[in-house]
């Protein structure tokens, strides 16, 4: 069976966000990662080999140079080989391009079975990448998936929401993305780590998928971003000192946030 | 504030960065709290076993990661800064597979050592006894010999991981020809006739247990007597040589985590309308704490490259268990003085690693014997 687990090189959650003066992600400035959420998709796929079928799990990424640091990642944890797809044309691009230029690696890659995703990028976080790419493929596309089981021929998943659980199976090829609840991701073990060193990195531009350059990148986003602002800084809260109306004091405190 | 480091190659940083994701994520929130229960963290050391943090310095046709000492211990002291029961019980563990690794047969090591090295036992070293500390060759534990092999009886003390260990490597008296009549036994711990006393009742390091084992007519093959009789005293001292190098590198990492938890809080805390670091007061004191550990990184460092080089290292390895550990004690109680009354109580890490500093000072050889070690080297001009 062959997997492919869609990775995302994203600046550090942790570090100060900020933009370059094309409103893009600043990526110079900050240390990157593998997002977070696409590790479960990448300990998904592992759990499908670890369970018994053979499976071939090839990383994709898309994004400049260095986000092969993503997709490292993805190898040190088990992924047996990766795409890195860069191309300076694709600067700016918005998810519909992005899930054009993905749809084109994943076809070039060919008779892939499964392409697993996290739920969201921890930058963007608008979690429609996954689902365009299975339109740009014509496969069926299961969101949001807490709970996976794969045969030969289809997936069963289970989706939960606040008030219901669902169970949906799916043929094969299908798109699946998983959400942080799925499993535990592994670390890598340091047999990993130097296994990955020796595991194949392919580079792919435009060109080698036969994406029109100008159908991409900044000027080709249907999306644009006009203004990014600072969320502005927390103001000091009230406090509300108990002088035996506590109770009273908060109350009041609600009701005139409409809260009660 | 991580430390930078300069590692020999891009498989150390790799593996580096992958500690620090570990220590930060899994070792660091759960310190405080399990210390005070006294809980050991079983299941995150079977996890730093799966990962191959169990069996770094040893050879990687066992199974180990043959990573050279300046790397592994660098390793222990990041796991240090972040909960130094834990770096402690990665050093230990090694500690006690060192004898086989090094002097068993190459059968010994093909049957036991891949077990040993590769994540899931837990080993613990016992050589001294509640009257032979210092002087280590005064023990009296008993190995005698009989057709089978050898009937081990006597009482080890302060184990480490007594009591929850799977293998203990055990050091007994074979003849009563001084620390000549010294041998070495690797005993699973399901072996009749031993048994532990209640866990130490201890100032730090209270996440791992420490008690006595007691050895009552405990049968050992003559297969897992390692190296030959009488050679067990001194593959002990050898052993201890390289397990200085990691209580001098735990040390380190536990002043690291003392010196940060010190000027993070200087810079907050103001004073007399201005943060307490900017009081040259406090500003030397911190700067004093920061000298004091990247020197002692400094010195372990170049006894664990002298290792690594097979150069002679005894004499290194004595100075930076000394001068790290001595450093350690110092920063952390000076750590306590820049957070004050604050740094008194319980909220806040620093009277704890205070508390675990000082055993640095005592344990893998006092830092009376180091400085024995260090006199007698100059005496001899041996080097």
């Amino acid at each position: 069976m062959k997997i492919v687990t869609l990775v995302k090189h994203v600046p550090d959650a942790t570090a100060d966000r900020t933009f370059t003066a094309d409103n893009t992600t600043d990526r110079a400035g900050v240390d990157g990662l593998l997002s977070e959420l696409d590790e479960y998709a990448v300990e998904e796929a592992l759990k499908v080999g670890d369970a018994g079928t053979d499976v071939e799990i090839i990383a994709l990424t898309m994004g400049p140079g260095g986000a092969e640091a993503a997709v490292k990642k993805a190898l040190q944890m088990g992924a047996d080989s990766a795409v890195h797809v860069v191309d300076d044309s694709l600067h700016g691009s918005d998810a519909l391009a992005t899930a054009q230029v993905l749809a084109a690696a994943v076809t070039k890659i060919g008779d892939v079975d499964l392409v697993l995703t996290g739920m969201a990028s921890t930058d963007g976080g608008m979690s429609v990448v996954p689902a365009m790419i299975a339109e740009y493929l014509g496969l069926a596309h299961v969101g949001f998936v807490g709970e996976l089981t794969v045969s030969d021929t289809a997936v069963t998943a289970r989706r939960d929401d606040d008030a219901a659980s669902e169970t949906i199976e799916a043929a094969l090829p299908a798109v699946v993305s998983v959400t942080d609840q799925i499993n535990e991701p592994r670390y890598p073990s340091f047999k990993g780590i130097m296994a990955a060193k020796k595991k194949p990195v392919e580079t792919w531009t435009l060109a080698d998928l036969g994406v029109d350059s100008g159908a991409v990148g900044l000027d080709a986003a249907l999306c644009v971003v006009r203004e990014v602002t600072k969320r502005p800084e927390r103001s000091a809260g009230s406090v509300v000192t108990d002088e035996g109306d506590g109770g009273t004091k908060l109350a009041e405190f609600l009701a005139a946030q409409k809260l009660i | 504030m991580s430390v930078e480091r300069m590692l020999p190659t891009l498989e150390a940083d790799d593996l580096i960065g992958l500690v620090r994701d570990i220590a930060e994520r899994e070792l660091r929130p759960r310190a405080a709290a399990a210390e005070e229960a006294g809980e050991y963290p079983r299941d995150l050391v079977r996890m730093l076993g799966r990962v191959g943090l169990l069996g770094l310095p040893y050879e990687e046709v066992y199974g180990g990661g043959a990573q050279p000492y300046e790397v592994y211990l660098q390793v222990l002291e990041e796991l240090a800064e972040r909960w130094a029961t834990v770096a402690l019980t990665v050093s230990v563990h090694s500690l006690s597979c060192w004898p086989l690794a090094t002097h068993g047969t190459l059968e010994q090591r093909k049957r036991w050592l891949p077990d040993l090295i590769g994540g899931d036992l837990l080993g613990a070293y016992c050589l001294s006894e509640p009257q032979a500390g210092s002087d280590a060759a005064a023990i009296t534990t008993r190995a005698a010999r009989d057709a089978d092999g050898y009937v081990l009886t006597g009482t080890k003390a302060w184990i480490t991981h007594g009591g929850i260990a799977d293998f203990y490597t055990v050091f007994a008296r074979t003849s009563d020809n001084g620390s000549h009549g010294i041998s070495c036994f690797l005993v699973p711990a399901d072996t009749p006739g031993l048994s532990y006393g209640a866990p130490e009742k201890k100032m730090g390091l209270t996440g791992s247990p420490t008690t006595i084992l007691n050895l009552d007519g405990a049968r050992v093959p003559l297969e897992r007597r390692i190296g030959r009789e009488g050679d067990g005293f001194g593959m002990a001292l050898e052993a201890l040589n390289s397990g200085r190098l990691g209580i001098a590198a735990i040390a380190t990492g536990l002043g690291q985590a003392a010196l940060a938890a010190a000027v993070e809080y200087a810079r907050e805390r103001e004073q007399f309308g201005k943060p307490i670091i900017d009081h040259q007061g406090l500003g030397f004191l911190l700067a004093d704490m920061a000298a004091a550990v990247e020197s002692a990184r400094a010195l372990y460092i170049v006894a664990a490259r002298r290792r690594d080089a097979a150069q002679p290292f005894r004499h290194q390895a004595s100075v930076a268990k000394l001068v790290a550990t001595d450093n350690a004690m110092r920063v952390t109680t000076d750590a306590v003085q820049v957070l004050g009354g604050a740094g008194y109580t319980r909220d806040h890490p620093v009277e704890r690693y205070f508390r675990e500093a000082k055993v640095m000072q005592i344990f893998e050889g006092t830092n009376q014997i180091q400085r024995l070690v260090i006199s007698r080297m100059l005496r001899s001009g041996e080097r």
